[in-house]
């Protein structure tokens, strides 16, 4: 098995006596989807939220690439290539798809903003991702529907040659044509060689897409393993009671 | 570029389907001002014979100037979903600083107008602050600076006391005329610098084979668009005077070119700059250009400061027009008429739309109505109830698309 592009060992993190996270191993390996499965309150948003820099753990070790690094803040997970795609999406519903894309980080000509460029890179992006469903790249985001929307949040965060994508329950809002368009796009994030986190309640997409499966339960990490190796009852199992029977855990591979 | 290739055969009649589909949802932009200018105009020749003039025409224009120039200002601060009530009162503070600097303590006309500009910026600066910083809603904030200022003016003219000026440059901008030979040199520079810059554009789009605007369509506008301004230099030349023998009166108004200047400058920043788009941004989800890595605050406060020195130049046009400076200078009607002007143009009250050139049309509207009720002989009072309807309808016009566009 290749070596995970982000490695999280014994994370610890709690919030005055709520001790949220209790010595988390976490594996994300590059070109496979790792869906973060775990009821609410399990300890899945904040794990992410360690992983983005948004939260310091209080101990335990973060490996990026195999070596050890320290990440302080958002810039820090930032700089390293992990992108977070929030449930809320963060686009602006007044900019159009190319702007929405590049907010922040525009392309410039001396003060003028080079359009010709962001759009080129922006449809190559979306080409890359075999987005068929836009019409076209220069309409506000306002007027795109929920599983498009979505889509220009995982374009945008592809388009920064990002090596770690978390996608927080991408198909949440979604109706079922799209939640199969965005699956889709998931996959081939994972082909195209990133390493994707998948955060979902929907065991259904889960097993159509992920590559392992990662069972958060209480603050600890239940199991992490390979999707080949479980049926949808383990998994529900993991995440309803912390264990299930004949589980091999990914590590003691 | 596949899929591209069969968009960009489209036709005119396609480019009108795609325009009539946007209208459908909401996204209306300056329509209701354009049809709304027509409308009123139409209406105003019909009932009053001299609204039609020459004279009335560039009246009209001068009138408009200063309203136009702080709806300007104001809409970099309404593109944040904020506001300025104090922009009317800046105008006055910043009028009476430029009157006094030139009258009382006999600066040049630029020195002073360098000064004003700079307490203009200072104001925008502090109301800024208190926005991005404290946290304070801009409506409290500009609430207590109007008044804070419109006291500031009292102090600064004096009780009841009204500041002449006799500077030539300043009084110039609203009481001279470009000569009618400059008039049409000035409109054909600026008309071939437009024809260039726009096939520039789109040659640059085509030569990284993007799609571009129909060539047909763009010509139309563009003829349509040079063809009004020629109409607009040609009325500006005829003689206005009652009495051309003695003195005669034609040719563009110098404040005309200044507005163009700035509606160049502004559309520039807000369409083609970083900090333009990142108005746009925090307007349109201040918490995705946060995460985005943009500098809320500092986009904040230096659109107040635009605002409050964009009405350092209304001020100057303040002054010019009134040949001096006093206590109700930028008060009254001015800021709810500016406000008026911006939001009749079709910048949105909620933040995140409206573009420089809505002030202008915004800023026409408004002017007809007043101007065309005055000459019908109407009555302040029913101006300000017609000029407060128009007003109304527009918001509810903004507030309607926005439900439209479902945002």
């Amino acid at each position: 098995m290749t070596q995970p592009i982000l490695s999280l060992r014994n994370i610890n993190k709690s919030f005055g006596p709520v001790h949220v996270l209790r010595g988390v191993d976490f594996d994300v390996y590059p070109g496979e989807v790792t869906a973060l499965v775990g009821d609410n309150g399990a300890g899945k948003s904040t794990l992410i939220k360690c992983i983005a820099g948004i939260y310091t753990a209080e101990s335990g070790d973060y490996h990026f690439e195999g070596n050890k690094v320290q990440v302080h803040g958002p810039r820090d997970a930032t700089a390293l290539g992990i992108e977070i795609v929030y449930q809320d999406l963060a686009l602006c519903d007044n900019l159009d798809i190319v702007h929405n894309m590049f907010l922040g980080r525009e392309n410039k000509r001396g003060v003028t903003l080079d359009e010709a460029a962001m759009e080129l890179m922006a449809r190559k992006t979306l080409d890359s991702l075999s987005v068929r469903t836009v019409k076209s790249i220069r309409q506000t985001v306002s007027s795109l529907s929920g599983g498009q929307r979505q889509t220009v949040a995982i374009a945008r965060a592809v388009l920064w040659n990002n090596k770690v994508v978390v996608l927080d329950e991408p198909t949440a809002a979604l109706g079922v044509s799209q939640t199969e368009q965005v699956l889709h796009l998931v996959r081939r994030l994972a082909d195209s060689g990133i390493g994707v986190v998948l955060i979902s309640h929907n065991l259904n997409d889960v097993f159509q897409v992920a590559d392992n499966i990662a069972a958060l339960y209480l603050g600890q990490m239940a199991a992490q393993v390979r999707k080949s190796d479980v049926t949808t009852n383990q998994v529900i199992e993991l995440i309803t009671t912390g264990k299930s029977a004949d589980i091999t855990p990914v590590g003691a591979k | 570029m596949r899929q591209e290739t069969v968009t960009t055969e489209s036709t005119l009649k396609t480019a009108f389907s795609d325009y009539w589909s946007r209208i459908k949802v909401g996204d209306i932009g300056s329509l209701p001002a354009v049809l709304g200018l027509v409308v009123l105009c139409i209406v105003f020749s019909i009932m009053q014979s001299s609204f039609l003039t020459p004279g009335n025409f560039a009246n009209l224009l001068t009138q408009a100037a200063a309203v136009i120039v702080i709806a300007m200002g104001l809409i970099f601060v309404l593109l944040l979903g904020e506001i300025d009530l104090s922009a009317g009162y800046a105008s006055g503070v910043c009028a009476a600083v430029l009157v006094i600097s030139i009258t009382n303590h006999n600066f040049p006309w630029w020195v002073a107008l360098v000064i004003s500009v700079i307490v203009g910026i200072a104001l925008g600066l502090f109301i800024g602050w208190l926005v991005a910083f404290l946290g304070i809603p801009s409506f409290v904030v500009t609430l207590a600076t109007f008044l804070a200022f419109q006291g500031l003016l009292l102090l600064l003219a004096g009780e009841g006391g009204t500041i002449q000026l006799q500077d030539k440059t300043i009084l110039a901008i609203e009481n001279s005329n470009l000569k009618p030979l400059v008039s049409w040199a000035f409109f054909l520079v600026c008309a071939v610098l437009y024809v260039i810059s726009g096939v520039r554009r789109m040659a640059a789009r085509r030569k990284v084979g993007l799609k571009v605007e129909l060539m047909k369509l763009w010509v139309l506008k563009t003829v349509g668009l040079l063809a009004l301004c020629a109409g607009a230099v040609y009325a500006l030349n005829l003689e206005r005077s009652n009495n051309p023998q003695l003195v005669s009166l034609k040719g563009t108004p110098y404040v005309v070119p200044l507005i163009l200047l700035i509606l160049v400058i502004g559309t520039f920043v807000l369409n083609r700059t970083a900090f333009g788009r990142h108005l746009y941004a925090v307007g349109g989800n201040a918490e995705a250009a946060r995460r985005a890595g943009i500098n809320v605050k500092w986009v904040r406060i230096s659109a107040f400061i635009i605002c409050s020195g964009m009405s350092a130049i209304a001020g100057l046009i303040f002054a010019s027009r009134q040949n001096s400076v006093s206590p109700t200078t930028g008060g009254s009607s001015t800021l709810l008429y500016a406000v008026g002007a911006a939001v009749i143009g079709g910048t949105s009250l909620f933040g995140g739309k409206g573009k420089m050139r809505d002030a202008i049309l915004g800023g026409l509207v408004v002017a007809v109505i007043d101007n065309g009720m005055g000459l019908l002989g109407y009555a302040a009072g029913i101006k300000y109830i017609v000029t407060g309807l128009v007003l109304l309808v527009s918001a509810s016009v903004d507030a309607i698309s926005r439900k439209g566009s479902g945002s």
